[in-house]
Order: C-alpha cells, then structure tokens, then sequence
C-alpha cells in the first residue's frame, strides 16, 4: 500500500535533486530552469498528496495555482536568458561573472 | 458577501485596472511616445490609490473567507509601499528619460509589481501570500533587466531570476508542509494547529522553509547574496526602487506570517530572526567598508537595515513590530532621498557610480553636499536626526523583551557601519580635488532630496505621527 509517507518522500527527494542540480550545475542556465521546474512540480506532489490526504481540496487549487505561476515564471526566465544570450553570446553558468563581490 | 469581499479589495482592482488600461492604450498608441505621461499617470494613481487604502474603512475587515486581510497594519504597509513607489517613479523619469530608457512597460510594471506588493501584506492565507509575492517578483525581473542591450543589467534580471525562483521554491515547500500538517492554508487556522509552546516536527519544517523564503526576499544575511549584483546590475532607477517599497512588503509579509499564523510559538521562530537579524547587522556593516561603488554600498547598507529591522520582530511584541514598522518608514524615506542624489551623479552626461567622484562636492554644490550630510548622518543613526529615532526604537523594544545581547551587538554594527556612511561625508567636505561630478539635477528629484533631508531633520520633533499610526498597526497584528 503506498501511502502519504511515500508521497512525501519522492517530493522531497526531487526538491533536493532540484536545489542539487542549481547549485552544482557549472555548465548550462537551462539546467538551472529546469532544476527550478523540478522543485516546483516536487511541491506540487506534495500538496496534491496532502490534499488527498487530508480529504480537502485546497491542496488541489493550490497546485493550479502553482502550475501557472511555473509557466509564468519559466516565460520570464527565458526572455530574460534571450537578453542575455544577445548580449554576451553564451548561456554558461561560469560566464555569469561581470560583476563581483 | 461577494460586493462586500470586492469592496475591501477595491484600490487593488484599481491599481490592477489602471495598468491594463494603461498598457493597452500605450501598445495601441504612441508606444514609448506616451511613457513619460504614463509615469506621472502612474504617480497620481499611486497617491490617489494610498489616500484611498488610509481612508478605506476602520478596524479590521476581512475578504474571500479570510485570504485577505485589511487592517491598520495592511493599511500602514501599504501606504508606505505606494508613497513610496511614487517617489521613485517621479524621481527617475527624467534619469530614464535622459538615457533612452523610458519604456512605457516600465511604469506599468512598476504598478503591477505594487498591486502584488500590497496583496502580499494583506495576505491572510498561503494562497494569496504566494500569488502576491510572485506578482511582485515576476514583475520585479522584469525591470531589473530593463536595459536591454547591457550586459549588466541582463546578468542582473538573470540573477535575480534564478535566486529569486530558488527562494520562492524554498517558501512554496514550506507552505506545502504547513498546509499538510496544519490542514488548511488560512492563517488563522495554522495559528490553531500550531498551538501555543509546542509545534509538530512538520509544522516546524514547514515554518523554517518559509523563513528561508522570506529571508531572501528581505535580504537578509546569509540569503543576501543576490542583492550587491542585482543593485548594482540595474539600472539606477530601478534599484532605487528595489532599495525601498518591495523591502517594506517583504518585511510586512514576514510580520504577518510570523504573527498571524504562527503567533503562538514565538518562542520558536523569534531566535531564527534574531540570528539572521545580527548576521544582517554585522555583514552589512563590514562588507560595505571595502565598496567603492556607490550602489553596492547602498545594497549592504539595506541589508545592514534589514538587520535592524528584524530585530524587531525578533522582539516579538507589539513594541517590536511597532519599531519595526516606524524603521520601515524612515529607511524608505532616507533612501529615498539618497537614489534621488544617486540619479544625479554623472560626469559629460554618463553616469558614474564610484564614490571617489564625490571628492570637494560641497565646494561646487553646498545645498546637495549638506542634504546628503543629513541623510547619511540620519543613515548611519547619528543623533539627533530621525534615522537615530527608528535605531533608538527597536533596540528599546529589543532590550524590553529580554534580548539585551541583540541590541548590544546592534550598537556595536551601527558604529562599525557608521564608518562607511561618514567616509562618503568625509569626502564631499575633506577629500582631495579632483574630476569631480558635473550633473544637473531634476526638479523632482531635488524635491525628493530636499524633502528627505527635511524630513529628517523636523522628524525628531514628533516623527510626523507616524509613531502613532505604527502602534495602532502592531497592536491588531499581535494580540
């Protein structure tokens, strides 16, 4: 029987692959959305697991909710990567250096 | 019941409507012909929008079963959020205007930014706390990589994107653990599964990923890192606005959730904040004494001023939040006044950031080299100017509620990071000659100045009320 325990496991196994994938990751700002992308759909299982759980639907609507701030979210992140790629020809994390301190 | 629940949200669904209205006439228009009108549309709507929120009714109302709250401390907060933002805006329209930077989206992100802004601190539920916070924030990336063809302010937007989305995934976690062990997502139902004294190991996880989040929308250390890049990346304009209103919405959305939903453990998140607030004092300190550029020393400075901030709401009493609020208040109006002389610094019509170009500005300019005394005096809490009051006031309430080795170790910061502020003093009044900057200030940026430094000067007579207004605010949020 799979149960909420389980649930919550693979969720917070993925939020931290996705909090990992951010912070080692040297090659590729792609790497990085999808990492943030990870995190979030680890919250979504989650609340859909609790809402389940729980027998409340709140859970559910604030999945919804989540969905669509994640497409916003990844919408922005990538106009702001084109910008970036105009102006300086590459996506690498390590080039992500001209200021310092 | 709906018309009701509309009515308490009405100056939102205004700001909100404005801001489309606006984007359409300008896309269907004269595009970026119309921007600066759009700014000073903006500004009106701004302080219509705040005289409308102070006169929006007494006492506490609530909306949509509980999701939003307006009370005096929502009102407080959002006051301050859109006087705030109007200054800015009326300030940095000729800046962006002289720098062919004045996009008609920039005023109207600004808005929509502020529209999330005041969500988040009447937020009474995880729900509208999240969709308020990312309004904000989607927006806020936005205009942090205004400029589009520079490298910077690109790399600036990208940063805060990416930490800015880290620090939204670490809050969501929390309020999804919240929700789980609590059962709902309204504050006041938490605040009855949390109990008083003791809190469930899922409720606590729960509780210390939201500060996490929170933590990094304040800036405060050690989730501070973003702030020097992203300050200095962005254009100055925006990052004068990024120093003022979203930091009294994140500080006020901390406050509410510590309070509303997790009022009775305080015990339990109070020396969380405590430690963050005296890491913030320290590093903001230290870090600034080694920056020469202007805009990063004001990133450590706010994050210096978050510190003491945080301290009280670390007290965890209605003085506290009461010291907390009237800091809020005269850290905004401070930097107000400090990015209105920053937007004026330029050389053969370039602007320069780096503090050495200040050298014997008092000899060329003595009226704009006496208003940046007082507002870096008042910065570094010198008495007997106003910033002293906002510093004098949380350490009370600090000492009040039993945490004397917290405001010990704010006196000691506020002298460590004294020195940086004077040594900007020092070399408007003492510093060698040199190329020194040449620019001519905007009215409304000079009235900005002047104003700030007036204000902090007539302030210590009885800080306006404000002191007033801030108490009735802290007494309906912790009781």
């Amino acid at each position: 029987m799979i149960g909420l325990t389980h649930y919550l496991t693979v969720a917070a196994t993925l939020f931290v692959i996705g909090i990992f994938g951010l912070f080692l990751n040297r090659k590729n700002v792609i790497i990085i959305l999808m990492s943030i992308e990870l995190m979030l759909l680890a919250v979504n299982i989650n609340l859909v697991a609790f809402s389940a759980y729980l027998g409340d639907l709140v859970g559910q609507v604030f999945t919804m909710f989540v969905l669509t701030v994640a497409a916003a979210e990844a919408a922005i992140g990538l106009a702001i990567l084109v910008c970036f790629f105009r102006n300086r020809g590459t996506i690498d994390v390590e080039d992500i250096n001209v200021m310092k301190g | 019941m709906t018309s009701a629940d509309i009515s308490i949200l009405l100056p939102e669904i205004f700001l909100a409507v404005y801001a489309m209205g606006a984007l359409l006439l300008a896309v269907y228009t004269g595009k970026d012909a119309l921007a600066s009108k759009i700014v000073w549309a903006t500004v009106a709507a701004f302080v219509v929008a705040s005289f409308w929120v102070a006169q929006n009714g007494e006492g506490t109302n609530v909306a949509f079963g509980g999701m939003i709250i307006d009370d005096a401390f929502a009102r407080f907060a959002k006051v301050t959020i859109l006087l705030s933002g109007a200054a800015v805006l009326a300030m940095s329209e000729s800046y962006m205007s002289k720098r062919g930077l004045l996009r008609f989206e920039y005023p109207i992100l600004v808005t929509l930014a502020s529209v999330g802004m005041m969500v988040m601190v009447s937020a009474g539920d995880l729900m509208a706390l999240y969709m308020g916070l990312e309004l904000q924030s989607l927006a806020l990336y936005v205009v942090a990589s205004l400029r589009r063809d520079s490298a910077r302010s690109t790399e600036a937007g990208l940063k805060y994107f990416v930490l800015g989305a880290l620090s939204s995934g670490l809050l969501l976690y929390g309020a999804s653990l919240t929700y789980g062990y609590a059962g709902t997502t309204l504050f006041s139902g938490i605040v009855d599964a949390a109990g008083h004294g003791e809190l469930s190991l899922g409720l606590l996880f729960g509780l210390v990923f939201l500060i996490t989040g929170l933590a990094f929308k304040v800036s405060a250390v050690p989730f501070h890192m973003w702030t020097p890049d992203v300050y200095e990346g962005s254009p100055t304009a925006v990052t004068a606005f990024f120093a003022t209103a979203p930091k009294v919405a994140a500080m006020g959305l901390f406050a509410r959730v510590m309070f509303d939903a997790f009022g009775g453990v305080i015990g339990d998140w109070g020396q969380i904040v405590a430690l963050l607030s005296v890491l913030s004092m320290f590093l903001g300190g230290i870090a600034a004494i080694g920056q020469r550029n202007i805009k990063r020393l004001m990133a450590y400075s706010s994050i210096a001023h978050m510190g003491f901030a945080l301290m009280g709401l670390a007290a965890g009493t209605i003085g506290g939040v009461q010291a907390m609020l009237i800091y809020m208040a005269i850290y905004v109006t401070m930097n107000i006044g400090t990015f209105a002389f920053i937007l004026s610094m330029e050389r053969d019509g370039e602007p320069v950031t780096d503090i050495g170009s200040l050298n014997m500005l008092s000899r060329k300019e003595p009226g704009k080299a006496f208003a940046m005394l007082v507002l870096l005096f008042s910065l570094a809490g010198v008495p007997p100017l106003v910033g002293f009051f906002g510093k004098f006031y949380v350490l009370t309430a600090a000492v009040d509620a039993g945490l004397a080795w917290l405001a010990v170790a704010g006196v000691i910061a506020s002298v460590i990071g004294a020195f940086y502020y004077l040594r900007i003093v020092f070399y408007m009044y003492f510093g060698e000659d040199r190329d020194g900057i040449d620019g001519q200030m905007a009215p409304a940026a000079w009235v900005c100045l002047m104003g700030s430094a007036a204000i902090m000067v007539l302030g210590v007579i009885n800080l306006f009320g404000v002191d007033g207004f801030a108490l009735a605010a802290a007494e309906t949020l912790v009781n």
